[in-house]
């Protein structure tokens, strides 16, 4: 008996050192960093209590990041969703070229953001990229996508729905395949409206798999950045930064790594709530067994 | 509608024209920005922004991208990387799995946890402190910097422990009958009979590592590390002024493998990602 056992740790000891190394102890140690002054030259870090959050709670730029990404989050979360929902339904069924729409959709997400990105900042492009081009031909103003306070957060918010929605719909349509095909024929002789099959049937037995994408979607808010250093740099003036795009500034452009942790253990605490939230709250309640 | 006609419509399902039309015209606004690239990459610049049907084609933007910047360098760099995670991920997590999956031990549960931690604190988020670790281990622009991170994958561990679950005890107890010892067994029994999730994994993995930029934008800082991510985006922002046709050449290069592999092998990787989404 005492034998499996030290078989068992010795099968987990590879993984467990690199993911204690990587994830456990830096997550630890970013909390004990967040406490430090960051260390300058040959002045070594020192003890300042919560002086980090403090400079953290008079930075503007973290607020409007936080803001953002608030924003940024209530905007990609429900669209790339239902947009994912609306697809698989779609390619679910005997729909015409049901292979190329199933195509186009996925696309976007196994090309690299970085390179979507620049495709779209061509896109954006004043003057001549494509938007600008078509609102042109209608005779619309000029107006600067990238440039503009107003919509700068809404452009790079597209960019992130048209690349994730593809990748949500391939969970939908999994979870579609998989219903009972009779839940199909019997809802038929009851002769049920196509809309009340969706409400009533597919939509609940779907809760399980919304969840998890929400989850997933909730995490791609907090992660998604890299558009943003090709697209927009956080700017104008802010207007389109994000949390993890103002930590990698202040982390690796300023390289102030005590108010670094401190914005890392934020971007920590939003993404353990939802953990929780998932763990403890939504699990219980959305299974139909 | 009569009743008998609506239900006949549901069995089948046929989407109506309205539903047709919507998802082509949402189809066609998906695929517009890579028809867009294709159609810059492979025309001269002055139709960069003019569509002219005839326009003649040429390649010369590709050859000049791939004149302008080290993007063989890049793209050697980008394999060597995609292959050393998986490896590592194939090897670490089927260990971990194993362990889990058919071992009873002390503190199971909680070091079960602790490896779900990592699905949600993923390395991308925790930069600061994985770069300080890299420079104590003078690690920094290698390509081993990359990669150590992901090297152990809760999502690998977690996705092949409910497969290993699965398989009948029976087949490991023949084995062990046969003289069979712990590694034997999960070679000869277990790693074959998930192959298909393996598969699934490989492909979920290797399009994220071949995609994935901060990070190895932070840890890099010369073209001897640089993966075609973060190549592509030095290459854009500061060789070039804006001149889009290479730029979008350049852009799709730097994504044509694993379009190209998308393309060819479409089923497989949307089932791949399907088996390695669901629970």
């Amino acid at each position: 008996m005492r034998d499996t056992r030290i078989h068992a740790y010795l099968l987990l000891l590879p993984a467990f050192v690199l993911l204690a190394s990587f994830t456990h102890v830096p997550a630890i140690a970013t909390l004990i960093d967040s406490f430090f002054s960051t260390p300058k030259g040959s002045r070594p870090s020192v003890w300042v209590g919560l002086e980090n959050y403090q400079v953290m709670a008079a930075d503007p730029v973290f607020w409007k990041a936080l803001t953002n990404n608030f924003w940024f989050a209530l905007a990609t979360i429900p669209l790339s969703i239902g947009l994912a929902l609306a697809m698989a339904l779609w390619v679910n069924e005997r729909i015409a070229g049901r292979a190329f729409l199933r195509m186009a959709y996925f696309t976007p997400t196994v090309l690299p953001m970085v390179a979507v990105a620049n495709i779209w900042l061509f896109f954006y492009t004043p003057q001549y990229g494509l938007l600008e081009q078509i609102r042109g031909a209608f005779g619309l103003p000029a107006q600067n996508w990238l440039g503009d306070q107003r919509t700068a957060l809404a452009a790079v918010t597209a960019v992130a729905v048209w690349k994730e929605a593809g990748f949500f719909m391939i969970f939908y349509l999994a979870a579609l395949q998989g219903l009972n095909p009779s839940l199909r024929e019997a809802a038929a002789i009851e002769g049920a409206s196509r809309w009340t099959f969706f409400a009533r049937v597919q939509w609940p037995l779907l809760m399980p798999t919304t969840l998890f994408v929400m989850v997933n979607a909730v995490i791609n808010a907090v992660r998604m950045v890299d558009h943003i250093v090709v697209l927009t740099r956080g700017g104008p003036d802010n207007a389109s930064t994000l949390l993890l795009f103002h930590l990698y500034e202040v982390g690796f452009r300023y390289w102030d790594s005590g108010y670094a942790a401190a914005l890392t253990m934020v971007l920590l605490a939003l993404l353990g709530s939802v953990a929780l939230l998932q763990f403890f709250v939504l699990d219980r309640r959305v299974h139909y067994r | 509608m009569n009743p008998s006609v609506r239900a006949t419509r549901l069995v089948y399902n046929d989407p109506g024209w309205l539903d047709t039309i919507a998802a082509w015209l949402l189809a066609l606004l998906w695929v517009l920005p890579l028809a867009y690239a294709v159609w810059t990459a492979f025309h001269a610049g002055e139709y960069s922004t003019r569509f002219a049907l005839l326009a003649p084609l040429t390649l010369e933007n590709f050859a000049r991208a791939w004149a302008a910047a080290p993007f063989a360098r890049y793209f050697v760099n980008t394999v060597a990387l995609v292959t050393m995670v998986l490896v590592c991920q194939l090897v670490l997590s089927t260990l971990a799995a194993y362990a889990f999956a058919r071992y009873e031990f002390p503190a199971k549960k909680l070091l079960f946890a602790l490896v779900l931690v990592q699905l949600m604190i993923t390395p991308d988020i925790l930069l600061v402190e994985n770069y300080k670790t890299m420079a104590r281990l003078a690690l920094v622009d290698t390509l081993l910097a990359i990669g150590l991170p992901y090297f152990a994958s809760a999502f690998a561990i977690f996705l092949l422990r409910q497969t290993f679950m699965r398989i009948p005890k029976e087949l490991e107890e023949a084995a062990r009958v046969e003289g069979a010892n712990a590694l034997q067994i999960l070679w000869r029994v277990y790693v074959p009979l998930a192959r298909p999730v393996y598969v699934a994994f490989a492909l979920v993995s290797v399009s994220f590592h071949w995609n994935n930029f901060l990070w190895p934008l932070i840890i890099t800082n010369t073209q001897n590390a640089r993966p075609l991510t973060v190549g592509l985006q030095v290459f854009s922002s500061t060789d070039q002024g804006i001149d889009w046709s290479i730029i979008t050449a350049a852009t799709l290069m730097s994504a044509a493998p694993l379009l190209v592999a998308f393309l060819l092998f479409q089923r497989q990787f949307v089932q791949s990602f399907m088996r390695a989404g669901i629970k």
